[in-house]
This record gives structure tokens, C-alpha cells and sequence, in this order.
């Protein structure tokens, strides 16, 4: 027995940079994915899907499959057990899609029509390949455009946002800008796939999973197979990338279900073919932006309309007209989000859902009304700050987006920028610079946790968090330190395990600020029950917190991370090619918990905008409505060589109303870069691109003689 | 994935002989386009001849001064090789514009030619591809085909082939050497693709069975002045959209000797001729170099989304003989 | 007569033998993973397409994904697992702890062998497709910046860690140049 809490307080770990906690386990291979923890007696799944957009399954020709080498079952809808999808989780109502084999109905090509267990992987594969399913094929819809006919407003709140009289204010301005932008169909794209090992242990349901939330997916999981809460434990270690991919999907749904139906454990891991249709996307979008201004350029008004699309089977939106909301005023100020039901896969949140499209449409386009006005992009910004949010009319929390403008364009040397386009070349390149503003909405979930001072002076943090590569173990290690005043060193935080109790998921920003909150809230009572000098029995001293009551009496304010985006581009516009030649973001975005890691992550975000800029574009074939090219190949994301050195940093911004500080900052490093970049390329060339991405055949140009001057 | 034999050959007649005339059987040199497709299931062999042991791993000078390259030397090793390097430079560079370090660590010379299309469709068994299942049509005709090809294609096959290799390789008389059990053989590049026609499944001039050996570059003194330039979707780690080798012999402003050659532009790396007879004996100017891609893309038949390829190729003919135009006035 | 679709064999993996029998079907990768429980290889899309699966054949890398584990018996293979000298770990995997060139850490492993191949394959004087000039009296091209990321290209990383892998591939490269 040692005493715990000596003389000596440490404090400063938060703010200080710490590698992860986890990362020599993972420079040496050490650390364990979701597909990688061994069972014995396991048993594998590869999944059939479907190659018709819509119709109905006729037969599933399982009986040559089943006489195959090593094959156990062949699951399909003429067999499967019943689960239900009809259930409200924690963000809604499920994706349909999770009901495997419910139904002979067929909503979108690469639909699961079956899973194929066999003894191996390789007898699993050839068998899922050879097993033949016959179909009733209908007409299709996959064709996406502003003029769909089907386009609808949804019923959800926040769709549709209205101050004062925009025809009105656009026919007093002086400037308008009206134009039309688009966004492709975007894959996350983790470099782990989702693969989920499932068995029964005991009476409970027992899933190896790679998630954003374990007691998230153990709930939804629990309402699909009709379980006890309790009886299902879900454990999600490691999580090689999620990016909003990784919630409850197929994969899950069918290692338990053949789990079940085999008695043995069932590992099911989705090919990145697969992946490309059943994980969700990012919906693509066309936007229409109307901005209106005074010779000055102060905003008349502000327009911004948007259309995504979404499957036949479930309503989700891509809210990409909600950016300008708590950016920028306007006399006259209307959003408008609408969305198109066809023939294909239901797309979900993917890093900065509506934020990343949508400031793309907006920052573009006050880049265009920056040039009509002649003034300066970040001066005409600047002269449209609001005081209150715009919509709403409530306070801002804080807001420090020009302390972003002003420390961004000194340190990127904006000042010495000639505004006029095309009129800078270095041999085949012509150069051109860029920037744009972003925000994302400042939010928090309830959370719990367990903090346990240890016989041998140490302290176990427990909390269902999710570490998908943010480095929130690291953070909440660090947040542990400060509330329970000691060394980083003796801090060891267990996370993802549904059985630590409920916890927010590791999305919308705001996984760090819940647990951090909760951990605080623990590590309070901890020490409250602690007796200085006191002796810790070999089973420790646990104290645990719920911040769920706590958070309902936050104020109502217009909360948001903000952060100023700049971009230098080099175009080739013989060959089409855009280098990216340096990005700069300044982000006030809370307190910083970890140094090291939130540069990690906000560069990440910047790189997942040049990367959203030049590259990202799913392509599905209209003959088949199935992807073209589904893979790493046919879908680009940066490799090495398209990123240059990327500086992201930040202006202190702590969030006065959490415990910590904290804001969050998963997603606002994206927000804004396309623009960015979109912006320079205008500079460089002084052509718009408003369609992404912005391809070499979008930007070649037929004047050989002139573009032949000088080689690579 | 079809369960299949593995036979390790140890010397080239043993190879051959291994394979026989099996149709269903299939030589192994890196694997890294072979595996692939038998994961995708585009190929489905009931027997793999491993020929990585196989001793073709030599680069020699030829006694006429050329370069003979054996069958399973890696891209890494043919890149990297200061013969290579010194005396067909475009090669060097085409070799190292393509994949990626792994994947040049693992493939072969004799396997980059027989590289198959990344066609999207060519690659996914669910949907109609007269190149994978003859008279099954071809999807990427009214499809998904910015990428596709502009030139010597015809309504039943618009693909591309993918080689950055085979475009260096054609531009300099390469010939290609095989084995058969009948005994050897070889055909220049040139005539090594066959034309797409009817028949988009029928890809080389290979006898059945036979067994790539190497590649012999004839002497051309015009390469050791040449370049390869390739235009991507990404900075690196992706197949061409557009690509050029080009050497250059020009004295006092006028073209002695020129050799160009075209990538992802048609089912074969692209000899431009005309653009070379065009060229020869000319001025050494950008207007020339732009009436002689002019002169070859006459015949471009583009489609309705990949257009931007005659514009693209004509760019990178003007640019990369300017280049080397400028480079030897130093 | 139907050829036999398995075999029994002995891969050689960080100096240890392992004898096994695997389906033909077996890469490498899957071998490493599934049957020798060496899981630090990993699978991003086992098509050659994102280098996750790096490793060292006989010194050189290679994507496993796309290499039957019957074809490798006879070559020297590294995987993560062998790259620390015991609890010591290597100045590439140093770096990238050092410098955070991770984040999910799921492609790390691939990139740290990559790198450790790009830093061996400069030492032997292979120029790049970011080299101006290839030719052998042009000289080793210096390992810039932009050489490493040319050179790294062939791994792939969602989260976008670049930027400090790069770094951390510069600094281990400069390191090992000063204690040769």
C-alpha cells in the first residue's frame, strides 16, 4: 500500500507536448487493429453484393457454395435471422442497410445479398465469388444534378434559414456574385477497412470491432438483435482511421449474426472494393451562391442554396448551406438545404459534413466578390464580421477569426500580394495565392467515466472514448494529469470498451471536449475521496462521473472554432497539373491540449482539403449505377508527393464555458482549404474553378506554342 | 480467388516446358499486376510457373552498342542501372514515373509489357467488357471514360494500356525476345501490341506459351538526349492520363533525329511517326512541334469526355522537345 | 492429374524459420497475419494500391499484398516486428515517434519499412522520378524534401500525417548518414 496523494502538485501537462501514449506500439507493430486480435476456432465471413442498382433478389444459389472446400453457411435473405432496424439510436434512426438480409429488395448496386463463412479466408472468398445470384432488375436512378425533379426540402429542423428581403437587398447591390458550384461524391477512405470479430462469450455478445463509439455500437447493436443492454460488450482498441465512416455498419451486424447462427466466433472484414459501398460517403453536392454587396463590399445579401443527394432507403443530408450561418452578415441573409432521393448507397457524415462543401460554395464566392469590389479577400471579410450570430441573434461564446486573419497573413506574407491574376510565372508554372475563412460548430456529448487511484500510486482512467488517430488517449492522459495534479507518467487511460458505460463518440469535434469533461468531473471526485496520506487498498479508490445532467445547462450561444485558411499554388496549364506549393492555417479553435497532436490533426484536415481541392472524386457509371474504379487507384487521395510543407497553428481561444477549455478540432482544419486552394488556382491562372476536383482537364488549356516555353 | 498449382522453374526450357500450352496456366514474375487481377478475379489460372529464378536478370551491352535487359529484371534495378540512365535516359525516368518504389522492388521487365489495362470496367466482373468477356460490350464507350483512348481505338475497346516502361521502350526500336517450346523468337515493339479491332481480348503477338525472355535496345546514340514526361491525376502513385518519351538530335536549329512516343493515349504505347517525319530535317521550333502533333493527332478519334487528351498530348510534345531543344543549346 | 493446391515451406521472417503450409491462394500478407499472428503488416486494400502492407524482401521493400507466400520461401523478409533491436527502437521508428509522423498508426508500420528501403535505396545511389537529372554523372541525388516525398509516394496515409513523416524520414536519414 502506497500513499497516493503526496506533497508535490504537477500541473502544466496540459498545453506541453507529449507523444502518444500509444505510439511506440504502434512504430513497432505492437498495437492490435480490430482484424488482428487472434480466437481460436475462428471462422471467416466475405460478403456477396449486390451488381443491380434496384430490383428484387429472385435466388441465391447457395448449394454448389456449401459443397465448396471449408464453407460453414451462406447467410442470405431466404435464411437469416430477423433483426430489426426499426429503433431510434443515439443519432437516429439506423442506416436500413444494417438489416442484412431482411428482405429480397435490392435499393442501390453493392447491396449485402449474402455472407459466405468459411473455415479460412481464402475457401471464404472464392466461394462468395462463385456463388451465383439471380435477380429481377428494375429501371434505375443514379443521375444527380441541380435540376432533378425530385429534390424536396427536408422536414428537419434547420433546413431553411430567412432574414429580410433578398430579391431586394441583391437589386440595391452595387457587386453580385451568382454562381454555381459542385462537389463530387467523396469516399473516407480509412487506410484500416471495418472489420468486426464477433462471438458469444458467456451469455453475452462479445465484438472486436474498429468503431467511434463501443458503447455506441454496442447499443445499436442491442436494439438490432433485440439484447439486454448489458449483454453486449464491444471493444474497439485501435481504430486505423474513421473520419465518420465507423459506426454501426454491416460488418458488425453480420459477424454477430454469424456468430450466432454458427456457434464459433465469425471474423467479417470488408474489402476496400466493399467499402466504396457500404460505409457511407460523403453525398456529392451543386450549390448555388448569391452574394450582393456595397461598393465596399459589405454584404446586402447572402445566398446560399444546396442540393445532396441520399438513398431511396434513408434520409440523410449534407447540410452544405449552413456554413455562412454563423460567419457573416447580411441584410438579407437565406440558406436553403434540399437533397434528392435515388438509387444508391445512403451517405453519412465525413469530416466536417456540410461545413467542407459548403466553404467551398461560400469562401469561393466571396473570393469573386472580393475581385469585383477590388478589395482585399480577408478586408472583406473582416467588413462583414457580425457581432451576433447572423441567424440566430444569440452571442457568440467567443470568436477570434481575425486574430486568425491577421496573425495568417503575416506570417504568409499576404500583405506584399498583388491581387492581379496570372501575372506571375517560374518556368512552366504560373504561381497564385489563396485564402479563405472557416468555422465548425463548438458541440458536446454526455459522457461517463471512472478514474481509479492504484495501490502503487498510479491512476487508471476508464471512459468508452475512441482513439480513431486523434490522439485522445494522449489528451485525456494529459487532462487526467492537471485535474488529479500529477505526472502525465502516472496516468494510464483505458478506453473503447463498451463496458466502461456510455460515452460520446468520437465525431462532430467533440470527442475530446466530452471525455476531458467527464475525466475532469471524475478526477474532481477522486480527489475528494481521497485522504491525504492516506492508504489505498489493493483494489483501488474509484470514483466515476456522468456528465449527462451537467451539460443541459449550458447557455444558449452561438459556439464555434474559426480559423483562416492560405494556400500557394503553382499551375501547369499545358499539362492541367496544380502543385500546392504551402498551406498555412491559423485556427482559434479553444485550448490546445496536446501540441504535437493537434498540429498532427489540424494538418491532417488541411491535407484532407488539398486532397478534397485536387483529387477526391468517386465516379459511378450510369448504365450499371455502380462505382468505376472502386479502390485506391481509382480513387485518389494525396499520396506523399502532392503535399508540401504544411504549417497549421493557433490563436488562444479557450472556450470559457468548459471545464478545460476545450473546442475542438477534428474537423476544422478541412474546412476552408478547398477554397483556399481554389482561390490561388484563380490567381494563378484567373480562371474560376467551381466544380471539384479541380482535375488537369479542367484546367488544360489549348495554347501549345505559348505554354511550350520553358521544360520541367 | 481460384485454388491453383505453384511450380518453381529453375532454368528457361524447364519454364516452358512447365506451361506447356496450358491455357489455364499462367508464368509468375513479380506478381504485381497478375495477383491483383486474380484477386478481382479477372484472371482465374489453374497453374502459376514462378519464373523470378530464372537467370534473366542480367543487363548487358549488346556487341553493336545497344542494351539487352533479361525478362525478370525489376524496374527498380533497370532504373537504377548507369547504362540505363547514361545512354537512354527517357527510360530511367519512364520507369521511375511509374507505381511506386514497392511495386518497382517486385515487377519485371518481361511482366511490365504484359501488364494489362486498369480500365475500371476491364477490372470489375459485374459489369459488360468485351477485353475480359469478348461480345459482352464495352461499358466505357458511353461510360466512365476520361481516361480512355484517342487514338487506334474502335467501339469495342477504348482502353488504355498503363505502361510507363513500354512508351520509353517503343520510342527506341525496342525488341522484345521469347521462348517457346518450338524454340525462340522475338518481335520489335512496334508490332508487338496488336490492333485492337475486333478482338480487344487478343492483346500481343505472343505464341501461346511462349515465355518473354527479354528486351533488346538497339544502339541510338539520339537517346542519350531524351525524356520522359508524364501528366497524372496525382503528383505520383498513378497511372498516366497523358505521357511522353522524346529524344532529341538537333544541330544548328534543325532536327537531325527525333523519336516520340505516346502513353495513355491508345491500347499499345503510341510511335509517333508521323509527328517524327513531320519533324525531320525541319526547324527546331515550338510551331513546328506543334504542327507535328498536329500532323499525328490528325487521326485522334476522342470521346465525348476525354477530348482534353489531344490538347494534353500536343502541350506535352511542344514542352518536353523545347526542353530538350534548350538543353542541348547549352 | 489436378496439381496439389498447397504446400509446405519455411519462410524466413526477422532471422526466425517458420515452417508452414499454406494454400497457394496465401499472400504473404495473410500468411503474416493469420497464420503467424505477425499482425504489425497491415492490410489497407490488398491490391498494391496504399503500401500498408511494407515490407523488406532481401533488403528491398515490397508491398506483401501482392506477394504469394509460396513465392517468397528462400528470401530474407523484415517486418515491423524486426525493425527494433530489442527494446531499443530503430532511428526511423524513433523519428516517427518523436516527430508524431502517425496518427491512426495503421499505415506506420508500411512506413516506416518504406522509409527504411528509401534511405538504403539513396544510399545505393537510385535517383527518382523527382532526380532533374538521372544520369549516373549527374551524382546521388541529395535526399530533399521533395526526393523523400516522391520517394515515400508509395504509401499511402488517410489521416495525413505527411508532413512530419517527411520530417522524420529527414531527420533518421540525416542520422544514419552521420554515424556511417
Amino acid at each position: 500500500m502506497t500513499t497516493t496523494t503526496g506533497p508535490t502538485k504537477v500541473t502544466g501537462a496540459v498545453g506541453a507536448a507529449h507523444t502518444r501514449v500509444e505510439g511506440r506500439d504502434k512504430v513497432t507493430g505492437a498495437a492490435r487493429y480490430a482484424g488482428e486480435i487472434p480466437f481460436a476456432d475462428l471462422a471467416h465471413g466475405w460478403l456477396v453484393l449486390s451488381t443491380i442498382a434496384r430490383g428484387r433478389v429472385t435466388s441465391v444459389e447457395a448449394e454448389p457454395v456449401l459443397a465448396m472446400p471449408g464453407v460453414l453457411t451462406v447467410l442470405h435473405h431466404g435464411n437469416a435471422p430477423r433483426v430489426d432496424v426499426d429503433y431510434q439510436g443515439l443519432l437516429g434512426s439506423p442506416d436500413p442497410v444494417v438489416g442484412v438480409f431482411q428482405h429480397d429488395r435490392v435499393p442501390f448496386a453493392g447491396w449485402p445479398v449474402a455472407l459466405v463463412v468459411a473455415e479460412t479466408s481464402e475457401q471464404a472468398r472464392e466461394a462468395a465469388e462463385s456463388l451465383v445470384v439471380h435477380y429481377d432488375q428494375e429501371p434505375h436512378d443514379i443521375a444527380f444534378s441541380a435540376a432533378h425533379p425530385g429534390s424536396y426540402t427536408p422536414e428537419a429542423d434547420g433546413m431553411r434559414t430567412q432574414k429580410g428581403d433578398l430579391e431586394a437587398q441583391l437589386a440595391a447591390s452595387t457587386h453580385v456574385v451568382d454562381a454555381e458550384y459542385t462537389t463530387p461524391e467523396e469516399h473516407h477512405s480509412p487506410m484500416e477497412p471495418h472489420a468486426a470479430t464477433a462471438r458469444w462469450d458467456g451469455g453475452r455478445l462479445d465484438v472486436v470491432d474498429s468503431n467511434q463509439g463501443s458503447s455506441w455500437v454496442a447499443d445499436e447493436l442491442s436494439k438490432v438483435f433485440s439484447l439486454d443492454p448489458g449483454s453486449v460488450r464491444v471493444r474497439s482498441e485501435h481504430v486505423g482511421g474513421a473520419f465518420g465512416s465507423k459506426g454501426l455498419r454491416v460488418h458488425q451486424v453480420l459477424a454477430a449474426m454469424a456468430a450466432t447462427v454458427l456457434d464459433r466466433p465469425v471474423r467479417v472484414v470488408l474489402t476496400r472494393r466493399q467499402m466504396f459501398s457500404l460505409v457511407g460517403y460523403r453525398s456529392p453536392t451543386t450549390q448555388r451562391v448569391r452574394l450582393g454587396a456595397e461598393p465596399d463590399g459589405r454584404l446586402r445579401a447572402l445566398d446560399h442554396q444546396g442540393l445532396s443527394l441520399s438513398s431511396t432507403i434513408h434520409e440523410f443530408i449534407e447540410p452544405s448551406a449552413g456554413f455562412g450561418r454563423p460567419m457573416y452578415d447580411a441584410d438579407a441573409h437565406h440558406t436553403h438545404t434540399r437533397v434528392v432521393r435515388l438509387d444508391v448507397p445512403t451517405p453519412t457524415w465525413m469530416r466536417a459534413p456540410g461545413e467542407a462543401p459548403g466553404s467551398f460554395a461560400l469562401e469561393c464566392a466571396l473570393d469573386e466578390l472580393a475581385e469585383k469590389c477590388g478589395v482585399d479577400p480577408i478586408a472583406l471579410r473582416l467588413r462583414n464580421e457580425p457581432e451576433v450570430g447572423p441567424v440566430s441573434g444569440l452571442p457568440f461564446s467567443s470568436r477570434n477569426l481575425s486574430g486568425c486573419f491577421e496573425e495568417g497573413a503575416r506570417r504568409f506574407g499576404w500583405a506584399e500580394r498583388d491581387p492581379r491574376p496570372r501575372v506571375r510565372r517560374e518556368g512552366r508554372w504560373l504561381i497564385g495565392t489563396g485564402m479563405a475563412a472557416a468555422t465548425f460548430p463548438v458541440l458536446v456529448g454526455p459522457a461517463t467515466a471512472g478514474v481509479t487511484a492504484e495501490a502503487d500510486g498510479t491512476f487508471t482512467v476508464r471512459i468508452a472514448a475512441a482513439d480513431v488517430g486523434t490522439g485522445a488517449r494522449t489528451a485525456l492522459t494529459l487532462i487526467a494529469a492537471d485535474a488529479l495534479e500529477v505526472a502525465p507518467e502516472r496516468i494510464r487511460v483505458r478506453v473503447a470498451d463498451s463496458d466502461f458505460g456510455f460515452a460520446m463518440i468520437a465525431g462532430g469535434s467533440m470527442g475530446t471536449r466530452s471525455w476531458g469533461w467527464a475525466v475532469t468531473a471524475a478526477a474532481r471526485e477522486l480527489r475528494d475521496k481521497l485522504v491525504p496520506g492516506g492508504d489505498i487498498p489493493a483494489e483501488g479508490i474509484t470514483a466515476k462521473a456522468d456528465t449527462g445532467a451537467l451539460l443541459g445547462t449550458l447557455a444558449q450561444k452561438e459556439r464555434h472554432s474559426y480559423g483562416a485558411q492560405f494556400a500557394e499554388v503553382a499551375v501547369d496549364v499545358a499539362s492541367g497539373e496544380v502543385r500546392v506549393r504551402r498551406m498555412l492555417g491559423i485556427f482559434a479553435a479553444g485550448r490546445i491540449i496536446n501540441p504535437l497532436t493537434a498540429r498532427s490533426q489540424l494538418t491532417g484536415g488541411m491535407i484532407w482539403g488539398l486532397s478534397m481541392a485536387l483529387h477526391e472524386e468517386a465516379v459511378r457509371d450510369q448504365a450499371t449505377g455502380a462505382p468505376v474504379g472502386p479502390d485506391l487507384a481509382g480513387y485518389h487521395v494525396a499520396a506523399h508527393a502532392d503535399v508540401p510543407h504544411i504549417e497549421a497553428d493557433w490563436v488562444d481561444d479557450p472556450d470559457p464555458d468548459d471545464p478545460v477549455g476545450i473546442k475542438g478540432i477534428g474537423e476544422i482544419g478541412i474546412v476552408g482549404a478547398a477554397a483556399a486552394i481554389a482561390n490561388a488556382v484563380w490567381h494563378a491562372t484567373g480562371v474560376r474553378h467551381r466544380n471539384l476536383p479541380i482535375r488537369p482537364d479542367r484546367v488544360i488549356e489549348d495554347r501549345a506554342t505559348e505554354a511550350g516555353g520553358s521544360g520541367a | 480467388m481460384r485454388d491453383f498449382g505453384y511450380q518453381r522453374a529453375h532454368d528457361v526450357p524447364g519454364a516452358v516446358a512447365l506451361l506447356g500450352a496450358d491455357p489455364d496456366a499462367r508464368y509468375l514474375g513479380g506478381g504485381t499486376n497478375l495477383v491483383d487481377l486474380m484477386k478481382t478475379g479477372v484472371e482465374r489460372p489453374a497453374l502459376l510457373v514462378d519464373v523470378r529464378e530464372l537467370p534473366l536478370d542480367g543487363i548487358e551491352s549488346t556487341d553493336d552498342g545497344g542494351l539487352r535487359v533479361g525478362a525478370t529484371v525489376t524496374n527498380s534495378d533497370l532504373a537504377a542501372h548507369p547504362e540505363v540512365r547514361r545512354r537512354y535516359p527517357a527510360l530511367a525516368e519512364a520507369v521511375l514515373a511509374g507505381a511506386s518504389g514497392q511495386l518497382r522492388n517486385m515487377a519485371t521487365v518481361g511482366g511490365n509489357l504484359l501488364q494489362r489495362t486498369r480500365c475500371g470496367y476491364f477490372t470489375d466482373l459485374s459489369k459488360p467488357c468485351n477485353k475480359r468477356t469478348p461480345g459482352s460490350g464495352c461499358s466505357a464507350v458511353e461510360g466512365e471514360h476520361h481516361n480512355h483512348a484517342i487514338l487506334g481505338a474502335t467501339a469495342h475497346c477504348v482502353a488504355i494500356h498503363p505502361s510507363d516502361m513500354g512508351v520509353a521502350l517503343t520510342a527506341f526500336d525496342a525488341v522484345v525476345t521469347y521462348e517457346t517450346v518450338d524454340g525462340p523468337g522475338q518481335s520489335p515493339l512496334a508490332e508487338f501490341y496488336l490492333p485492337v479491332g475486333e478482338t480487344p481480348h487478343l492483346e500481343t503477338a505472343l505464341p501461346p506459351g511462349a515465355l518473354i525472355t527479354g528486351v533488346t535496345l538497339p544502339p541510338a546514340p539520339v537517346a542519350a538526349r531524351s525524356r520522359y514526361r508524364k501528366v497524372r491525376e496525382r503528383a505520383s502513385y498513378a497511372f498516366a492520363i497523358g505521357s511522353i518519351a522524346g529524344a532529341l538530335d538537333v544541330r544548328d536549329g534543325v532536327v537531325r533525329e527525333v523519336r516520340v512516343a505516346f502513353g495513355a493515349v491508345a491500347s499499345r504505347p503510341w510511335r509517333a511517326r508521323e509527328a517524327e517525319r513531320v519533324l525531320t530535317g525541319g526547324p527546331a521550333t515550338a510551331e513546328a512541334f506543334a504542327a507535328a502533333a498536329d500532323a499525328e493527332l490528325a487521326a485522334a478519334e476522342p470521346l465525348a469526355d476525354n477530348a482534353y487528351k489531344v490538347t494534353l498530348t500536343r502541350n506535352l510534345v511542344v514542352a518536353l522537345l523545347t526542353e530538350l531543344t534548350e538543353e542541348a543549346a547549352r | 492429374m489436378a496439381p496439389s493446391t498447397s504446400s509446405a515451406l519455411t519462410l524466413n521472417i526477422n532471422g526466425e524459420k517458420h515452417t508452414l503450409t499454406v494454400d497457394h491462394r496465401t499472400t504473404l500478407l495473410d500468411a503474416l497475419r493469420e497464420r503467424l499472428d505477425l499482425t504489425g503488416t497491415k492490410k489497407g486494400c490488398d491490391q498494391g494500391q496504399c503500401g500498408a502492407c511494407t515490407v523488406l524482401m532481401d533488403g528491398r521493400r515490397a508491398v506483401s499484398c501482392l506477394q504469394l507466400a509460396v513465392a517468397a520461401e528462400g528470401r530474407e523478409i523484415t517486418t515491423i516486428e524486426g525493425v527494433a533491436d530489442g527494446d531499443r527502437l530503430h532511428p526511423v521508428q524513433q523519428a516517427f515517434l518523436d516527430l508524431d509522423g502517425l496518427q491512426c498508426g495503421y499505415c506506420t508500420p508500411g512506413q516506416i519499412c518504406s522509409a527504411l528501403g528509401v534511405i538504403q535505396e539513396h544510399a545505393a545511389g537510385w535517383p527518382s522520378a523527382a532526380t532533374t537529372d538521372v544520369r549516373p554523372e549527374a551524382g546521388v541525388p541529395e535526399l530533399t524534401a521533395e526526393e523523400i516525398r516522391e520517394r515515400m509516394s508509395g504509401n499511402l496515409c488517410r489521416c495525413g500525417a505527411y508532413v512530419s513523416i517527411v520530417q522524420a524520414v529527414a531527420e533518421a536519414a540525416r542520422a544514419e548518414e552521420e554515424s556511417a
